[in-house]
């Protein structure tokens, strides 16, 4: 177990760099030269372009920069904002909570609404429910999560006048309900569909078979036997779901006007305040990979059988 | 042989697989009687329909698609296919438990063999957790597994293929059922293993007194243990009778050659095994038989009128039955 | 119920085709379609008009017919879906072309890269091109091409290994073909089918992944028609004009709908083992 965790994190350190590499090249390199773009937007003067010249180290090659972004990054310093000068790390540890706080209880309803909708529909194959969970998972994944987070909107604050539109209301659950059903609503869909899937093939396995030879009762096989092997399968699912849910907060963060990293990476992006949306990029995906270390280590403990690979 | 009343009593059972190819017809019109305390051994090649027969008993088809269509199956007196799922619930695991082919993935992967030994003894008896726990722990000592307070709380994938089986046997034996259903119980193991394994059956069954119903295609197995034998073939009965008939006095051209395969009776060696399955050609096709004998395409002794129309089984004299024109005691 | 879910399967199909077979005749025809110029037929007297007769779909603010402004956007949906999807499939199909052909370091490397981009959420990786190249429509090209690519590559990688020491590949080597022509000629076919569902599903995804960059004003820039662009500047007027935010968020609806039941059944139409899987 402990052997297996330390494993893990030593994987996770080639995965951290290669990201680190490409996010550093992709917002360092190929635009020539961000901070000046920025500066030129803002007709800042000669002197104080060469000032932030220096201070960006563009004076230095690239390879020393991203040697030098690591090694500050390893130490937590996420740089300095371009535009208001105050420091990156502060910012995005002050907004992280917000995003964690959506980000966690949209996967909330996605297991609580999903995964019973996806176990059902697999006790009963073709029957209506069936039907419905099938209909509801494809319907799930086509429809685009702002224009339903507009109709929500449009239901719950116009017609009926009971949640607020937008904001965060200083933590209030009231202004959670929307963005949360939002974002999680879609992946609800997804994990009905896993767990169907996942469900269907448990229960052709043999050891439900024996289950069932022992002639405990159907409620007794599907929760103990049934279930509870299916939940290993749709736990590495999960792990991958919250990752792509982390990143789509972006897209409800601005349309609630929730004040999380999502928004402050659009407002970054626009800004072009490159050290920002920097830090707000390597944020999330560390987010998502502790995330998906978790899950292995869950799943690990759980289904000590792996340890061999 | 027994005046009784037969424990069980599989009458005429017939059961079809709906697949998109067609309707395959598994078991067809299968009977015989099983008498307490006997052990009734059925042979036959893969496909022959044995395992299907042995899960019809408990109604354990996967249904859909497969459906038991025509028969009865009595234990006790009572048509266990006229009851309902609740009445299945209390018998199976109880009064008749089965042991299956595969030990590998026939356990829980994620629970304790201990609890899943427990689990079976609470389903069917009023004792608390702590003396279940206990009597599986009874049952491991029972099938002879070392250590067992330590392999109690063992996970399967921790344990070989025989001790899974082990396993198995005691989950099943841990209520004294009255019939013991073992679906080739020892196909996926080692030989030596092979023998262990069904020792122990038979010392168990003796001491417990259950009926056996032993799936097999193994004759040495067969020869060693039970009382009376079926031969199946591509669905059907093709032959029955007490052990010592049917290896004396095979009647069947099917029997005789699934005979002549064996080269010492008795004796475990691989090469017995590849012989049996040397029996020329191949079973036919169930999703289109023959309209005459299902075995004349491989019999040596086929005569142009097994093709033409099927073959009845009939009784050839008292217990002995044979699905063969050319037959004759 | 096996020929149930055959049936379903094959509805998918059916279903699916047409509606993505309908959305390409939308985007293809769309001067056709279109009542009014989609840009250019703009007054402001006939501004925030509900549907009637001749506005089916109503008007945005600057009095532009919402219909006609939706018909055209599916050119840029479409064109979204089928670009990055030619993009992400050219790159993931030659990646695992080389990976599994050269194995060795090769295989490590990119094996190593395919790991990476599977860590990373497509939306993030797709938002840093976008924060890097500057808002645009082809600039998501490119951000949405270069980004989804992880699974077809490793579909490609494991069916080469799978064939690569088959004896039809020895025996095309022994012939003398050139390592290029074995691969286009033995190993392609064999991909041709997954990578065709991946890519089908990964075009319902680019196109919602387009709406919401647009949405959040990094897409097609107006004037241009875009779905995701028209319901961005619809936001604000939801209460006022409705009509503005429902029409262009059912075309996405519709086409990412299609191109997801397409996808399925022709994953399943491929694989007859995921329709027969409740058999045993």
């Amino acid at each position: 177990m402990f052997v297996f965790t330390i494993r893990r994190l030593l994987q996770f350190i080639p995965t951290i760099m290669g990201i680190t590499l490409i996010i550093f090249v992709l917002l360092n390199m190929i635009p020539g030269n961000a901070a000046l773009s920025t500066a030129g937007r803002l007709e800042l003067s000669p002197e104080v372009v060469e000032q932030l010249k220096k201070d960006l180290e563009l004076d230095k090659p690239a390879y020393v920069r991203y040697f030098n972004y690591v090694s500050r990054l390893a130490q937590g310093d996420m740089g300095t904002s371009y535009l208001r000068r105050y420091d990156v790390k502060e910012i995005v540890l002050t907004r992280l909570p917000a995003t964690l706080k959506l980000a966690l209880s949209a996967m909330l309803i996605a297991i609580l609404l999903g995964v019973p909708l996806g176990f059902f529909a697999a006790l009963k194959q073709g029957s209506w429910l069936d039907v419905f969970a099938t209909v509801i998972a494809v319907g799930g994944v086509s429809i685009p999560q702002f224009w339903l987070g507009i109709i929500l909107m449009y239901i719950f604050s116009y017609s009926l006048q009971i949640l607020p539109t937008s904001g965060y209301g200083n933590g209030a659950f009231i202004n959670l309900i929307m963005p949360a059903l939002t974002l999680g609503i879609g992946y609800a869909a997804m994990l009905a569909r896993t767990t169907r899937a996942a469900v269907i093939e448990v229960l052709s396995a043999d050891f439900v078979r024996t289950a069932k030879a022992k002639g405990l009762s159907s409620a007794r096989i599907n929760i103990r036997h049934v279930l509870r092997n299916a939940l290993v399968l749709i736990l590495t699912t999960t792990g991958l779901l919250f990752g792509s849910l982390i990143g789509q907060t972006v897209i409800v963060e601005r349309l609630f006007s929730w004040p999380g990293i999502g928004s402050l990476l659009v407002e970054s992006i626009f800004q072009r305040d490159i050290p920002v949306a920097q830090g707000c990029l390597v944020v999330i995906i560390v987010i998502f990979l502790v995330v998906n270390l978790l899950v292995d280590v869950l799943y690990h403990f759980i289904n000590p059988q792996i340890d061999y690979q | 042989m027994s005046k009784n009343k037969p424990l069980l009593s599989v009458r005429q059972l017939t059961t079809q697989f709906n697949t998109p190819a067609g309707v395959v017809p598994a078991v067809r019109e299968v009977s015989f009687d099983l008498q307490d305390g006997e052990t009734l051994g059925v042979v036959g090649e893969s496909g022959s329909g044995k395992s299907v027969t042995a899960l019809s008993i408990l109604r354990l088809i996967h249904s859909p698609p497969g459906r038991i269509v025509k028969g009865s199956i009595e234990f006790n007196g009572v048509d266990l296919l006229q009851r309902d799922e609740s009445y299945l619930q209390k018998i199976r695991g109880n009064s008749i438990s089965m042991i299956f082919q595969e030990p590998m993935s026939s356990l829980n992967p994620l629970m304790k063999v201990g609890e899943q030994i427990a689990e079976v003894i609470r389903q069917h008896r009023q004792v608390s957790h702590a003396e279940s726990i206990n009597q599986a722990l009874e049952m491991l000592k029972k099938v002879q597994i070392p250590a067992p307070e330590k392999r109690l709380k063992d996970y399967p994938y921790q344990m070989s293929g025989g001790m899974r089986q082990r396993v198995m046997i005691a989950m099943a034996l841990a209520c004294q059922p009255r019939i013991l259903i073992a679906d080739e119980p020892t196909t996926a193991l080692d030989v030596t293993i092979q023998c262990q394994i069904m020792e122990l059956i038979q010392g168990l069954k003796e001491e417990t007194g259950s009926a056996v119903l032993m799936i097999t295609h193994d004759l040495g197995v067969i020869a060693e243990m039970a009382q009376k034998v079926i031969v199946m073939y591509a669905g059907q009965v093709v032959e029955s009778g007490d052990v010592y008939s049917i290896f004396d006095n095979p009647l069947h051209p099917y029997t005789q050659l699934l005979l002549r395969s064996i080269p010492v009776l008795g004796r475990r060696t691989r090469n017995r095994r590849e012989k049996l399955q040397e029996i020329e050609g191949m079973v036919p096709n169930l999703l289109n038989l023959p309209r005459g004998c299902s075995f004349f395409n491989r019999c040596p002794q086929a005569q142009d009128q097994c093709r033409r129309q099927a073959v009845e089984l009939r009784e050839i004299s008292p217990n002995r039955q044979v699905r063969c024109v050319i037959a004759t005691a | 119920m096996l020929n149930i879910h055959k049936i379903i399967s094959q509805k998918n199909l059916l279903i699916g085709g047409s509606i993505v077979f309908l959305a390409i005749g939308v985007a293809v025809f769309a001067p056709f379609i279109a009542t009014f110029d989609p840009i250019t037929d703009a007054d402001l007297m006939l501004s925030e008009m509900p549907p009637d007769d001749s506005f089916i779909f109503g008007t945005d603010p600057q009095g532009r017919d919402v219909f006609s402004r939706v018909v055209y956007g599916a050119r840029v949906s479409l064109s979204v879906g089928i670009v990055t999807q030619v993009i992400n499939t050219f790159i993931g199909v030659s990646l695992g072309l080389v990976a599994g052909y050269m194995g060795s370091r090769w295989d490590d490397a990119i094996m190593g890269l395919t790991n990476i981009m599977l860590s990373i959420p497509v939306v993030v990786f797709a938002l840093a091109i976008m924060a890097a190249l500057g808002p645009g429509l082809f600039n998501i090209y490119i951000a949405l091409g270069l980004t989804n690519w992880a699974y077809s590559c490793r579909i490609t990688r494991a069916q080469v290994l799978s064939v690569k020491n088959s004896d039809y590949v020895k025996a095309a080597k022994v012939l003398g073909y050139s390592h290029f022509s074995i691969m286009f000629s033995q190993i392609l076919p064999n991909v041709l089918g997954p990578v065709l569902v991946i890519a089908t599903l990964g075009a319902a995804e680019a196109i919602l992944m387009e709406a919401a960059l647009s949405f959040l004003g990094l897409g097609a820039q107006p004037p241009t028609p875009s779905w995701g662009g028209m319901l961005a500047s619809a936001r604000e007027l939801f209460f006022i004009a409705p009509w503005m935010s429902i029409f262009p968020g059912l075309a996405i609806f519709i086409t990412v709908l299609g191109l997801n039941l397409f996808g399925d059944g022709l994953r399943d139409y491929l694989d007859p083992r995921n329709v027969l899987k409740s058999k045993d």
